[in-house]
């Protein structure tokens, strides 16, 4: 019997892996490869829809998720930032998004099980991966008229429901609502996940939430603060509530201290291999990544670690080790009166 | 290690920064001017689309101290919902304002929502209640909660609002019972708006009510100790508009009580509070008296407040307290008494400028209008207050009262002496006619009264309809009495259509009187875009009973009246050019798509129930008695501008004892009814084999043929997977059954001829409103015995006469005309089918009108997921394609479409 994720959380650190990209970047892939012969006569370009290699090369995916759980990661991330109707409307993939999600969830159940059967005590978890979208529900992307929006809320939801459905049919253990910029899109996924569990009867999966802090400001693209973004996303009642993405550990380190304090569930963190170079690559080295991270793990600030941009197995090894030695963030006490 | 960290359950909100309600925050002020229906100037600005503009307004909010704004936007004509959505998109695009959490104010559901889906932070909803029911509250709270917000529950349920501390108390520890245990809301989220009434309005039962809301927030807050207490504050001194001094100084001493008893956050115009300690002593007394009710008996301390507060507004110029007035002219004291209310002196100064004037008509048009002109200016300009007016109104009528026998005998007398002089009688020599109605469907008639008063004092010859009048009643009497000019009036919004109506049948019958236009829910707006394009012989908005007399002068000046109707239509055409500038578009379906979303019944399944009999079954002489259980009370009191639950109404502290007067009038004059059968209830049924043969058509076959139903189909774009609607849907495509009923009550209009020459109104309109309710029970009785007995699928049903009520039985009875299937012509196939007159007793107008009109038909659905629906708006490619299977000219079809028709013939 697999341990319920929330009593392993208490015991210790858990590793979420790193970044896909940088994996499926490694494996030079081209058009060809992406088409596989399912869509080799597809009417537009697809080299760099990562998400559709679920279903064209699915031995790489899984190839991927099995190097990072050999890295150490308790979480591995399917294969579906941009799984979405909204989305995947720039290859005009829109009628395969729900199958890519279902594909990307088998690809990470199949790498994750049999790590789990190997080593029953170390259960692996697959957590499904909903990115932010192309598209914002509270920005205008025509500065002369603040006011237009290019996406509904309504479609918003719908496109995450599908999201969400191939997921949960795919066999997911956890909702990853990811690289949130707008906190809006975040609230439709919410909404999406509520409505989703509700009306078709399954059991409710646990969601965790991960925002995107852009820059120096300390706020997010959308323009709230930490503390705003936690407010306004706290109703989905999180297994956590964590940051990702934009900036590398150490310009990470001040959001993931105040979070440490505000938050009432579990915390989340996995930043970028450092902050890009001129040429966008990153060059954070895996053990000066972990080296920031295992202060934090000291402070007493993390329950969840990864990495995301940039980040290799070699990373997410490093991190692990690391952070091994310290306990976990212990969850604050929720007071019940004034 | 770290150490432990502890979390508050404290409410917490955001916008773009967050805000956190601790115990030591103070009160939090919510800023009350983005609210259309509280700031004349931001609905201006919203109505006109200048959004920029408005956004200031947000913006000096903010900057006045708001710590969360409240936005609303119920206006009738406005768009709620794209309104809503266009200036939250926009705020959401101004840092500064969207900084602070929203909160999302209306009275419309779907205008919280979309809201709720403009917004990134946590807002707050403002209001869900237990109105409707608990089933409602539940789903309303849910879709709150889904989207993060935070609640304002008001204290209302289903009997109505809560005015007594001990019901406030009770309905929101009710609502947090259920909110905290079947919704799964966090105490601390909940926030209660126990409400805030005006106080000192006059009347003895509102004395009380700043105290019932402190008390109740003293208890509601010791009972639950996390929730938070709101309120719209500048309800409290509302009788005080237009004095802001005195109304700031009573907002002050207020929450000064409320936040101690504790009141966490408030509407408030932020920048216009004063703090407690700096209003001058004599005034910070006299609003505590008000507001803590004390030294209050026969409104002692409101008087007061009155009286200083008009010497507060002379900036300290100290009313000399004499009788100097009493030496001027009785023009002059006429006047005063009125400005004053003073009634001490009326009857001696009327008398004795009856004795002046040479006809005593003059003297109600000379001085005593002036005063109540003046009178009209100041409370129209928020100068005087309301309880203030109401005793004006009263020193007028007590003068007009001294006047009218002697108008009277001069009336008499001039029509003697017309008829012994044989020369003419009165009618020719009288003056121009005016006829004046409340439209169908409005009980309001004190302004119509009001005008009614003030233009017969005008010498023109008054035709008061009353009130409820239907458009047919109206035009008939004006055509018979051949009137100069009809004025409508009406209060609740749904009389805004009837003038519509009412106007649009004025130029179907070719008449040439012009149209005025008044009435609380009235506009100048809603009459240029919607009532004055309906008929061309003029149409003008009236704002008031004293406005009246010049227009009507005006249009009955043959000179004058070209000019004025040409200045009107050019006012109105530009006004609608402006509104039609503004409409955004809303999003609908091609008709093809629309019937492609069907409502989704899996009819694999299903297996339609054989009616015990088809063709028709005709009843006469139905017994009264049986029916008389079926009468749900409910509307008969709303008729009455009673609203609240039966029989909840006649316990009800405010209005329980006169509506248990009226029930109790109500309850004999039908026992007589039922006794002395004045009434004669008669109707028809019928069961047919149907099926739909097209997406929107179901085909009855009978026993001579078939006959063709057509139906109409929702348009709008719905949300996913919600279907677009049609009653069609309900049937299967092989082999089903319809049914249809036509009831009526007979035999009403003796007896209302004997009211009515008994000037006896008020039985008059017991009666007609029981007649309509007994034609609704008799309906409801024969859905019934339908669909247990006749039809027969639902055999086992037991429900009770208030589950009958709230619709809790399967199967519907949508009739033509209504929103299920807004065309009224279908009513047509339905009295065909049932037999006619000759079956029913019932005759359709050429309007489509049921005759007698207490009269109730329909069609019967019996599939389990058949429901009530409103088609709403509808497309031109749906109308072409529905005249097509009507077999009739377009136009005809837009025409009796006309209200559904989402586009400008």
């Amino acid at each position: 019997m697999k341990k319920n994720i929330r009593e392993i959380l208490k015991e210790r650190i858990l590793i979420i892996d790193g970044a896909m990209g940088t994996m499926i970047q490694r494996h030079k892939l081209q058009e060809e490869d992406y088409r596989g012969e399912r869509f080799k006569d597809w009417h537009t370009d697809v080299k760099g829809n990562n998400d559709l290699l679920s279903i064209t090369q699915p031995e790489i995916i899984i190839g991927i998720h099995k190097e990072y759980l050999d890295a150490g990661a308790d979480i591995i991330e399917t294969n579906t930032f941009s799984s979405t109707v909204i989305a995947q409307a720039d290859y005009d993939m829109q009628s395969i998004a729900f199958e890519m999600n279902s594909a990307s969830a088998k690809c990470a159940r199949i790498a994750a099980d049999e790590y789990t059967a190997n080593n029953p005590s170390k259960p692996r978890f697959v957590a499904g991966a909903i990115g932010p979208l192309n598209k914002t529900l509270s920005l205008s992307p025509d500065v002369n008229n603040p006011g237009f929006r290019a996406v509904t809320f309504d479609e918003v939801a719908a496109a995450y429901i599908e999201q969400i459905k191939g997921l949960v049919e795919g066999g997911v253990d956890l909702l990853l609502i990811e690289t949130i910029f707008d906190t809006l899109n975040a609230k439709a996924a919410i909404f999406a996940a509520k409505k989703y569990f509700r009306e078709s009867g399954k059991p409710e999966l646990p969601i965790m939430i991960s925002g995107t802090i852009t820059d120096a400001s300390g706020r997010t693209l959308s323009g709230q603060t930490l503390e705003a973004f936690y407010v306004s996303v706290m109703h989905a009642k999180p297994l956590s509530i964590g940051l990702n993405c934009a900036l590398g550990a150490a310009e990470m380190r001040p959001h993931i201290e105040e979070l440490a304090q505000l938050c009432s569930c579990f915390t989340s963190a996995y930043p970028n291999a450092g902050l890009p170079n001129a040429f966008g690559e990153y060059d954070e080295q895996p053990h000066e990544t972990a080296h920031i991270i295992e202060e934090w793990a000291a402070n007493g600030w993390l329950n969840i670690v990864g990495g995301c941009c940039g980040t290799t197995p070699d990373h997410i090894r490093h991190i692990a080790e690391e952070v091994s030695k310290f306990a976990p963030r212990e969850l604050p006490v929720v007071e019940a009166a004034l | 290690m770290s150490e432990k960290i502890y979390i508050k359950p404290f409410l917490r909100l955001s916008g773009l920064e967050p805000l956190v309600v601790r115990p030591e925050t103070n009160f939090v002020n919510v800023g009350e001017r983005t609210n259309v229906t509280g700031s004349k100037k931001f609905a201006r600005l919203i109505r006109e689309g200048a959004y920029e503009q408005a956004l200031s307004v947000a913006r000096q909010q903010v900057e006045s101290g708001a710590q969360i704004i409240d936005i609303n936007m119920d206006d009738a004509l406005l768009e709620g919902v794209s309104a809503m959505t266009t200036f939250l998109n926009l705020v959401q695009a101004e840092p500064d304002i969207a900084r602070i959490p929203i909160m999302i104010d209306s009275s419309k559901f779907e205008i919280i929502e979309a809201g709720l889906k403009c917004v990134q932070g946590k807002c707050i909803v403002n209001s869900i209640s237990m109105k409707e029911g608990e089933a409602k509250f539940i789903e309303q709270a849910i879709i709150c909660k889904s989207y993060g917000a935070s609640v304002i529950v008001m204290a209302f349920d289903e009997v109505g609002q809560a005015d007594t501390k001990q019901r406030k108390v009770e309905i929101c520890h009710r609502a947090y019972k259920i909110l905290t245990e079947q919704v799964g809301y966090d105490p601390q989220e909940i926030i209660f708006d126990p409400n805030i009434f005006a106080i000192a309005t006059g009347i003895e039962e509102h004395n009380n009510y700043a105290v019932d809301f402190i008390e109740a927030t003293k208890e509601i807050k010791a009972l639950m100790p996390l929730t938070k207490i709101s309120g719209g504050v500048s309800n409290v001194s509302f009788s005080f508009r237009g004095n802001d001094h005195v109304r700031e100084a009573i907002h002050s001493v207020f929450l000064f009580y409320a936040i101690k008893a504790g009141m966490d956050m408030g509407i408030v115009n932020a920048g216009q509070l004063v703090v407690y300690d700096e209003i001058e002593p004599t005034l910070r007394d006299l609003c505590e008296d008000v507001i803590l009710n004390r030294k209050n008996d026969n409104n002692e301390a409101t008087e007061k407040l009155i009286l200083h507060a008009e010497t507060v507004k002379a900036k300290g110029k100290v009313e000399v307290k004499d009788e100097k007035w009493r030496g001027e002219p009785v023009e002059k004291r006429l006047s005063h008494s009125l400005i004053n209310g003073i009634t001490e002196y009326i009857d001696s100064d009327t008398e004795e400028a009856r004795q002046k004037y040479p006809k005593p008509l003059d003297v109600i048009e000379g001085p005593l209008m002036d005063g109540m002109n003046i009178v009209g200016d100041l409370f129209g300009a928020g100068k005087m207050f309301l309880p203030q007016v109401v005793k004006s109104a009263r020193v007028m009528k007590k003068a007009v009262a001294i006047l009218t026998p002697y108008i009277e005998q001069e009336k008499e007398d001039r029509k003697n002496a017309h008829l012994a002089a044989g020369t003419t009688n009165e009618e020719a020599a009288g003056a121009a006619r005016i006829l004046l109605a409340t439209v169908k469907g409005d009980v309001h008639d004190i302004g119509k009264n009001i005008v009614g008063v003030v233009l017969g004092c005008n010498g023109y010859d008054i035709i008061d309809l009353g009130v409820m009048v239907a458009t047919e009643k109206i035009l008939d009497a004006a055509e018979k009495n051949k009137v100069d000019i009809i004025g409508l009036s009406g209060l609740i919004t749904p009389s805004l259509d009837e003038m519509v109506h009412v106007a649009h049948e004025m130029k179907r019958r070719g008449m040439s009187q012009p149209l005025l236009i008044g009435g609380a829910t009235t506009s100048r707006m809603h009459t240029a875009v919607k009532i004055a394009q309906q008929y061309d012989n003029g149409v003008i908005h009236v704002l008031d009973a004293s406005r009246s007399v010049t227009v009507a002068g005006s249009l009955l000046n043959k000179d004058t009246k070209p000019g004025l109707l040409k200045g009107i239509k050019a006012e109105y055409d530009k006004l609608k050019e402006d509104f039609a500038n503004k409409k955004t578009v809303k999003n609908y379906l091609p008709f093809a798509e629309s019937q492609q979303n069907p409502a989704k019944i899996s009819w694999d399944n299903f297996k339609p129930v054989a009616p015990s009999f088809t063709g028709t079954k005709v009843f006469n002489n139905y017994s009264l008695e049986e029916i008389a259980a079926y009468i749900d009370w409910q509307p008969f009191f709303i008729a009455w501008e009673m609203h609240g639950k039966f029989p909840q109404i006649l316990s009800d502290p405010i209005i329980g004892k006169e509506a248990t007067k009226l029930h109790n009038d109500a309850k004999e004059l039908l026992d007589q009814i039922i006794a002395e059968k004045w009434l004669n209830a008669r109707g028809a049924i019928g069961f047919w084999p149907a099926a739909r043969t097209a997406p929107d058509t179901v085909t009855v076959r009978t026993e001579t043929g078939n006959t063709n139903l057509e139906f109409l189909r929702q348009q709008i774009k719905k949300a996913t997977g919600q279907p677009n609607l049609s009653l069609a849907d309900f049937v299967d495509k092989d082999e089903d059954f319809i049914g249809a009923f036509a009831v009526t009550i007979e035999g009403i209009e003796e007896h209302i001829r004997r009211f009515e020459q008994n000037h006896d109104d008020y039985n008059k309109i017991i009666l007609q409103a029981l007649a309509d309710r007994l034609a609704e029970a008799f309906a409801e009785l024969l859905h019934k015995k339908t669909r247990q007995e006749y039809w027969g699928y639902a055999t086992d049903e037991h429900l009770t006469n208030e589950q009958l009520i709230k619709e809790e039985y399967l199967g519907i009875r949508p009739a033509p005309g209504y929103p299920a299937c807004p065309d009224h012509t279908e009513k047509y196939k339905l009295f065909d089918l049932l037999g006619g007159k000759e079956a029913t007793g019932i005759t359709l107008t050429e309007t489509l009108a049921m005759y007698p009109a207490s009269s109730v038909s329909g069609w019967y659905f019996a599939h389990p997921e058949s429901k009530y629906f409103g088609v709403g708006k509808i497309e031109k490619d749906q109308v072409i394609d529905y005249a097509s299977r009507k077999g009739m000219p377009l136009e005809a079809v837009e025409r009796w479409l006309r209200p559904v028709l989402e586009y400008d013939v």
